[in-house]
């Protein structure tokens, strides 16, 4: 067994007035598909941010391919990013670039390949993801959907190492839903890659990946294989994979009072 | 009750300090920004494309609005100036006036507050927008530095457009000067420009009013790409660093035009 590919041990951010993980620890093997779940607000994102580096841990180690990131200097942590692939919750796509450009852009700003194999390897990852016919579009010519499908396949064009998915499955239609999952098990398997998708689509992501870690109150509550998950007893899990309003996991923000809140009821002492 | 009174006081002194303070931060913060272009600005001359393409949007975009501007006020000191000097009797000088006023000031600083609010405030909006759409975060994850592939080039575009719009605002103010004071008053044309030859001198006038354009040019750009960059990435966060960019800039020009003027024409 070679070493994990990522490892957070104990790890603690937050901001000055909260904080957002408290305690995470978490392991992910070299061609493993870990979904991380939680609900809204439950640091699934910032768990990303850790791991790309772009926020540092308070305290704990966050390891990526044996290196501890959170003493990388500016120039080694740019090396450490070579190995990684982000697919952002919007796509994050370069708007004043067309979409062939937007997936060159990681070809032609970190190899020195002659153009023709640019565009060879554009056009193939474009075809990957079902949108070569949209290759001389603009950003804001495409749907939210499509939008995302481009950044992922710009996300894979120097098909990287590990690959970092921020809620890939929102918006997509049904037909691009299960093909970009089928795609995203296949770039997995054929890379050797590592994958860790953070998304509160339940089903999807237990149909596709080999474990699952839950996020809540920035600790890690629940972790298991997709099989395990579906059997778990664990009171947060069930209502989390259920969708049940009622259980550990509150629906409503903590506030006071409702009748008091909106003046039905006067104050006790 | 003196608790109370505390924590009046505690707030009122974190009140009064606050705005220092994060000033203060901010400042640091500006200037750690500028070493950080600094160190990556070899990228703007051996990727020179990308410097290009910002001089384009900075600087060839801005021509139009500081040649009209240019024109114009040319035109408004030649009227100004001939009204005052012929009651003198010394109108033949209005060519010197014209020149002189434009390439040691108004070349230089009505140039710069052109280019702050036409091309500072679209590089602040630009960059800012980009932060706001995680395009600066993905560029980062794609492990190319945001600051080498965005900011350095939009700092050296404007810092390389803003003397060339500075001279092409003078060399137009003067062509106004000329329309009204030779075609439209009657002066003539050969004493409106051998005065104008014999009495600007290209180093002590014309070179310090360069050097004005470059450090405006150098001031503008930066402040322009720090704001965009340090904005909070939310709509308003954007649309008030857009807003800073004009007013700093309006006011760091002025500023430093003081400072500039003292030095280099003292005495005179």
């Amino acid at each position: 067994m070679t070493s994990p590919l990522v490892q957070l041990d104990r790890v603690r951010f937050g901001y000055s007035d909260r904080d957002i993980l408290t305690d995470v620890s978490l392991t992910i093997a070299r061609g493993q598909m870990v979904a991380i779940m939680g609900g809204s607000g439950s640091g699934k994102t910032t768990l990303l941010r850790l791991i790309g580096g772009q926020v540092r841990a308070q305290s704990g180690t966050v390891q990526v391919d044996g290196e501890d990131v959170g003493k990388l200097s500016e120039s080694r942590m740019y090396a450490m990013r070579r190995k990684l692939g982000m697919l952002f919750q919007f796509g994050a796509l370069f708007t004043d670039l067309s979409v062939y450009d937007n997936v060159a852009f990681p070809l032609r700003e970190r190899t020195n390949l002659p153009e023709t194999v640019v565009r060879d390897l554009v056009l193939m990852k474009l075809q990957a993801v079902g949108l070569r016919g949209a290759s001389n579009l603009m950003p804001f010519e495409l749907s939210g959907g499509m939008a995302r499908r481009v950044a992922l396949a710009r996300a894979i064009a120097l098909d990287p190492m590990l690959m970092m998915y921020d809620e890939p499955f929102t918006g997509l239609d049904p037909i691009s839903l299960s093909t970009i999952g089928q795609l995203v098990r296949e770039l997995n398997d054929a890379l050797g890659a590592a994958s860790i998708i953070v998304t509160h689509d339940v089903a999807e992501s237990l149909a596709l990946v080999d474990y699952v870690y839950f996020l809540s109150g920035g600790r890690v509550v629940g972790q298991g294989t997709p099989d395990e998950i579906r059997a778990s007893t664990e009171p947060f899990i069930k209502q989390f994979i259920n969708g049940e309003r009622d259980g550990p996991l509150p629906f409503h923000k903590p506030a006071p009072d409702y009748a008091l809140d909106l003046g039905l009821e006067q104050p006790h002492d | 009750m003196t608790d109370r009174t505390g924590n009046f006081f505690v707030r009122f002194f974190s009140a009064i300090g606050e705005p220092f303070t994060n000033a203060f931060i901010k400042t640091g913060f500006a200037g750690r920004f500028l070493l950080s272009v600094l160190r990556h600005s070899p990228t703007a001359l051996t990727r020179f494309r990308l410097t290009m393409r910002e001089i384009w949007f900075a600087g060839v975009l801005s021509v139009l609005i500081i040649v009209v501007s240019g024109l114009f006020v040319g035109m408004v000191l030649a009227l100004q100036g001939y009204d005052t000097l012929s009651r003198f009797g010394a109108s033949s000088a209005l060519g010197v006036l014209v020149a002189l006023s434009l390439v040691r000031e108004l070349g230089p600083v009505v140039g710069a507050l052109l280019f702050a609010s036409r091309a500072g405030s679209a590089i602040t909006a630009e960059i800012g927008l980009m932060k706001a759409t995680e395009q600066l975060s993905a560029m980062e994850m794609m492990a190319v530095n945001p600051i080498a592939r965005v900011v350095v080039p939009k700092f050296w575009g404007g810092v390389i457009s803003m003397p060339l719009l500075a001279a092409m605002f003078s060399a137009m103010g003067i062509i106004g000067g000329y329309l009204i004071g030779v075609q439209l008053l009657g002066l003539d044309s050969g004493i409106f420009w051998s005065q104008m030859q014999s009495s600007v001198d290209l180093r002590f006038d014309v070179m310090n009013g360069v050097i004005k354009s470059i450090a405006f040019g150098i001031a503008v750009s930066l402040i322009a790409v720090f704001e965009g960059y340090d904005a909070p990435p939310t709509a308003e966060g954007v649309s008030g660093a857009t807003t800073r960019t004009v007013v700093i800039s309006a006011l760091v020009i002025l500023g430093l035009d003081v400072i500039l003027t003292a030095f280099m024409f003292r005495g005179i």
